[in-house]
């Protein structure tokens, strides 16, 4: 979907702030992560217009960052450390719940990810780039759930505003 | 070194992180930080003449970079070509080293801090454009950021004319997108520019051709926060701070097998057993237990184990590179207690630097991926008593020599640092390791298999 005008006013705040447009990608990127879910390839053809270069450049540097995804994920994404603090603080069981736990559930991604700065109180994991720590398989899933019940309201799957409308 | 005779009792010297442990109710607001001090050094430094901050301030503090390699930050202002503008201050705000959650913690809790910082260095420098490249998954932090500048702005702390005193500044904060690479500052620069973050080869420094192709300063968030304090106590009496050429305080990401994992800040000098153990600090290893090992310096560094000499090692950057080969690094120290399988923790660091490996160079790109593969084996009851030499020997494709401090065949260290566990499992754990392969029955020949030569027989 293309940029809600609101978000179109934004992103072009976005791109004037820097001294060359090409700069202004990743923050692109995000907001149309935050409105659309996922980055799609529309949002990429539009970004591509706006700062001026080919898609296939928004592409390629959009690729190489984890953050970005290309295809659809759900509207919860759990990131899970098992780095070498989480690793001996109980990450890998966490992430092992988790993963069988919402196997099926359509509304909840779980990921693996590398060191998430949180380490003074591991197992860490983030949900939409929020953070929680000090976890257990147990509380790592009631976490969860609170989100899909809306007793925590969750922020847009790139770490923003849902929706969009921050950058 | 002599041993520590008593109990360790070393506590915090709160400089940098005295904001947010005293007030940590309103420490990242302007209120807060106005009450409690803030933007006086910045007030006072925009009445001097901004190239004598760098001379008589910031060198002769001895300050020195808290991003990893510990470079005097003095010198590289130096750098800088004269008479060459518009020049960028890039503040290193990407903290994805393994372990180390002290920049996160800066940013969060005192960003004004950080603000201020990047003002008087600014103002020193003759910048009037800085950028603050916030790692991508530091959702709050990067509000808390927005936050900062945006009021700060309202205040008239930064934008044109700042407090009458002619000179502009304008900060954009950048949100990053996930990877650790372009932590590396050059890497940093061209995913600033919106490419992907592969590092460039130096020279030219970036002090020199940084940011779209301008003479640039990159520093970390823990350096540029230690600025304002070095302008308020004076760049001499910080440097009576600290030990050697390791002046001053800096911040300590403690994790793993301890009673009181967290930050400390605490003055440069102190022993790691000071650090592990004080009871105002780590607090001893749980359950009572012993150190087995620890990382010192971040996951890029490597390890040293729980002997005396090891533990009742000073916090001096210089020292510990010289006497151990290891570095002080980010400020991460990882500590495991004897339960641990060494093998384990450096594969799972050997799969992290295969992760986030650019690659861009072909010892690197590829290195990473067999030391992964080979320690996975090694870890998960697969090993054969040859791997480690195996390892050693893809390690030096690296690493030429497997000395510290290394030599590379690549562009940037993160290659080498992929080494590290691999040197470490080497000098402290090969007997366990070589036990550990010798005592499992399910090391496959691969080659073999492969090759449909089963009749080679398996292993030996
Ligand atoms: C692979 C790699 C990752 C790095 N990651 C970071 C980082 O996350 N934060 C940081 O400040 N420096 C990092 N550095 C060090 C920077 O390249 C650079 O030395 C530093 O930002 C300079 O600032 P300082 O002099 O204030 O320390 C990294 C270096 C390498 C090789
Ligand atoms: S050493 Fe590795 S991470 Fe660094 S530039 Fe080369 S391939 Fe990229």
């Amino acid at each position: 979907m293309a940029f809600t005008p609101e978000n179109l006013l934004l992103a072009n705040e976005i791109v004037a702030r820097y001294p060359k447009t090409k700069s202004a990608i990743l923050p692109l990127a995000h907001l149309a992560q935050d409105q659309d879910g996922y980055l799609t390839q529309d949002a990429m053809r539009e970004i591509a217009g706006m700062i001026g270069v080919t898609p296939a450049e928004v592409l390629g540097t959009c690729s190489f960052y984890t953050m970005f995804k290309r295809d659809e994920v759900g509207r919860l994404v759990v990131s899970v450390c098992t780095n070498v603090t989480c690793l001996v603080m109980g990450g890998p069981e966490v992430l092992e719940h988790l993963e069988q736990r919402y196997a099926s559930d359509k509304e909840v991604t779980i990921e693996e990810v590398e060191c998430l700065a949180a380490c003074g109180n591991a197992p860490a994991m983030q949900v939409n780039y929020e953070f929680h720590e000090s976890l257990t398989p147990g509380s790592a899933t009631e976490i969860i759930e609170a989100y899909k019940a809306g007793e925590l309201t969750a922020r847009g799957v790139s770490g923003g505003v849902a929706g969009g409308g921050q950058g | 070194m002599t041993s520590v005779i008593g109990a360790p009792n070393a506590t915090e010297t709160r400089i940098v992180t005295k904001r947010l442990r005293d007030r940590p109710e309103d420490s990242w607001t302007l209120d807060g930080f106005t009450q409690s001090g803030g933007y006086e050094a910045f007030r006072a430094a925009l009445k001097l003449d901004p190239e004598a901050i760098g001379a008589e301030q910031v060198a002769a503090a001895g300050l020195r970079g808290r991003g990893g390699a510990g470079f005097p930050t003095g010198t590289k202002w130096s750098f800088l070509p004269k008479d060459s503008y518009p020049r960028y201050l890039v503040v290193n705000g990407d903290e994805g080293e393994p372990s180390t959650f002290k920049d996160r913690m800066l940013i969060e809790n005192d960003p004004h801090q950080l603000i201020e910082g990047i003002a008087i260095s600014s103002y020193a420098i003759g910048c009037n454009l800085a950028f603050i490249y916030v790692r991508g998954e530091f959702a709050l932090g990067f509000e808390r950021l927005e936050a900062a500048r945006r009021d700060a702005h309202a205040a008239g702390f930064l934008g044109a004319n700042i407090l009458g005193s002619g000179f502009d500044l304008d900060i954009v904060i950048h949100r990053a997108a996930g990877a650790y690479i372009c932590g590396e500052e050059t890497a940093l620069l061209s995913s600033l520019e919106g490419d992907r973050g592969m590092p460039r080869i130096r020279p030219p420094f970036p002090a020199v051709a940084g940011l779209y192709a301008k003479p640039t300063i990159v520093n970390n968030v823990e350096t540029l926060s230690t600025v304002p304090h070095i302008m308020r106590m004076g760049g001499a009496e910080y440097a009576k701070l600290g030990v050697n050429k390791s002046t001053g305080t800096r911040i300590f990401s403690l994790s793993g097998h301890v009673n009181r994992p967290g930050n400390y800040e605490v003055e440069l000098g102190i022993t790691f057993r000071d650090l592990i153990e004080s009871p105002e600090l780590g607090g001893g290893v749980r359950n009572g237990g012993k150190v087995k090992f620890f990382i010192p310096g971040g996951a890029s560094s490597q390890w040293l184990t729980g002997s005396d000499e090891h533990l009742d090692a000073p916090l001096d950057m210089d020292y510990v590179q010289q006497t151990f080969g290891v570095m002080l690094g980010s400020g991460a120290v990882m500590v495991y207690d004897e339960t641990t399988n060494p093998a384990l923790v450096a594969w799972r660091l050997a799969k992290f630097f295969a992760h986030e490996s650019c690659g861009k160079c072909t010892p690197c790109r590829e290195g990473t991926g067999w030391i992964e593969k080979v320690l996975y084996r090694i870890s998960h009851g697969y090993g054969r008593p040859q791997d480690l030499d195996l390892l050693l020997d893809v390690g030096d494709n690296i690493s030429p020599g497997l000395n510290a401090p290394f030599s590379q065949t690549t562009i940037c260290p993160l290659g080498p640092s992929a080494v590290s566990p691999v040197v470490s499992l080497h000098k402290f754990f090969r007997e366990e390791v070589i036990a550990m392969c010798q005592n499992n029955d399910r090391a496959l020949d691969v080659t073999a298999s492969d090759s449909g030569a089963s009749d080679l027989g398996a292993g030996e």
